[in-house]
């Protein structure tokens, strides 16, 4: 019996990166811009992927994958809106992983423009796993408070837009915009920022702006 | 809490890396973390000592190193180790940065018994 030492240097996440890697050049290839919304549970993706869904559907096609622990809800409420949808149940997983967006993208009309991704509602697991997005986006509603980018720094580092939501409570909230938007943008200042409400529309125009000049950047790429 | 699916994946490779070296089993798993990987070391032993149960690495040890956040400024180069996350260079502003480590999450090496 001896001892042997092995130097392995491996990324633990490997495999999932690897997925993700091949399911970006699979959607990026066909012309497909593949967004991933991240949030703690409650602020707002849902409500807001219905709002894109009305604004987008007559000038684009899109599909979305909505991730849950529990319930097919959420599905159906983007269906309800016309739009096809794919319901994950993690079963009590605290976030999405690359495979189980490659078990759906078979399934998934390949000239679609646009597929969101809306994640498990959490603002800290999701952010460590990639899922071959193109964008991500990080949205902070306004209930939640101005102080958390820097309370959950990897979900704002490593996306590339945040989204506040629920802006129609600033009146009754001491949640300070400009004070977010600090704390984000010294996080990462390459971050783009939209005001938003799914309730008054505010701030809607401009982020489909920004979703449909993402797609034409990457269609001229591609 | 997701370190328990990290250490589910860590183990796909403790047992292909056993099954290539043949070994029954693993004495020494070093992993490498760094602070922006957003895992908590502690939690990984948690999850490491649940999983480890039953299988080859039972009587493992666990080392973890934590590895700080180091960025270059590309406007004037300086180097620096980070304790926040204010990715501003403290010398000349720039935001135009670029991560050298930190956020890595290495299997580094292991240490196995073999016949």
């Amino acid at each position: 019996m001896s001892k042997k030492e092995v130097i392995v240097l491996q990324d633990i996440l490997g495999t999932n990166k690897k997925i993700a890697a091949e399911i970006r050049e699979k959607t990026e290839r066909r012309g497909i811009l593949t967004v991933n919304f991240l949030s703690s549970p409650g602020a707002g993706k849902t409500a807001l992927l219905e709002k894109i869904a009305e604004r987008l559907k007559p000038q684009a096609k899109m599909a979305v994958i909505e991730g849950d622990i529990e319930t097919e809800r959420d599905a159906e409420r983007i269906r309800a809106k016309g739009v096809p949808a794919w319901q994950i149940t993690t079963g009590g997983a605290c976030h999405l992983e690359a495979k189980m967006i490659g078990k759906i993208l078979p399934e998934v009309d390949p000239d679609v423009d646009f597929l969101f991704i809306e994640n498990v509602g959490n603002l800290v697991c999701p952010a460590s796993y990639d899922l071959g997005e193109r964008l991500r986006c990080v949205l902070l509603s306004t209930p939640e408070g101005d102080d958390k980018p820097k309370k959950y720094p990897k979900a704002f580092t490593t996306s590339d837009a945040m989204i506040l939501t629920k802006a129609d409570l600033l009146p009754h909230l001491p949640f300070d915009v400009e004070k977010a938007k600090k704390e984000a943008l010294e996080l990462n200042p390459k971050l783009k920022i939209f005001l938003t409400s799914a309730l008054t529309g505010r701030g809607l125009d401009e982020l489909i702006d920004f979703f449909l000049a993402s797609r034409r950047e990457l269609t001229r790429h591609a | 809490m997701h370190e328990l699916s990290i250490i589910s994946c860590l183990f796909e490779t403790l047992l292909e890396k056993a099954r290539e070296h043949k070994t029954r089993k693993i004495t020494l798993v070093k992993l490498k973390v760094g602070k922006l990987a957003g895992v908590v070391p502690e939690m990984l032993e948690s999850a490491f000592d649940m999983y480890k149960k039953g299988t080859i690495a039972e009587q493992a040890k666990l080392l973890i190193e934590e590895v700080p956040l180091k960025i270059r400024c590309r406007a004037c180069s300086t180097q620096i180790e980070k304790d926040n996350y204010i990715f501003v260079c403290p010398a000349c502003s720039s935001t135009d940065l670029e991560i050298l480590q930190g956020t890595e999450l290495f299997l580094e090496k292991i240490e196995l018994e073999i016949d």
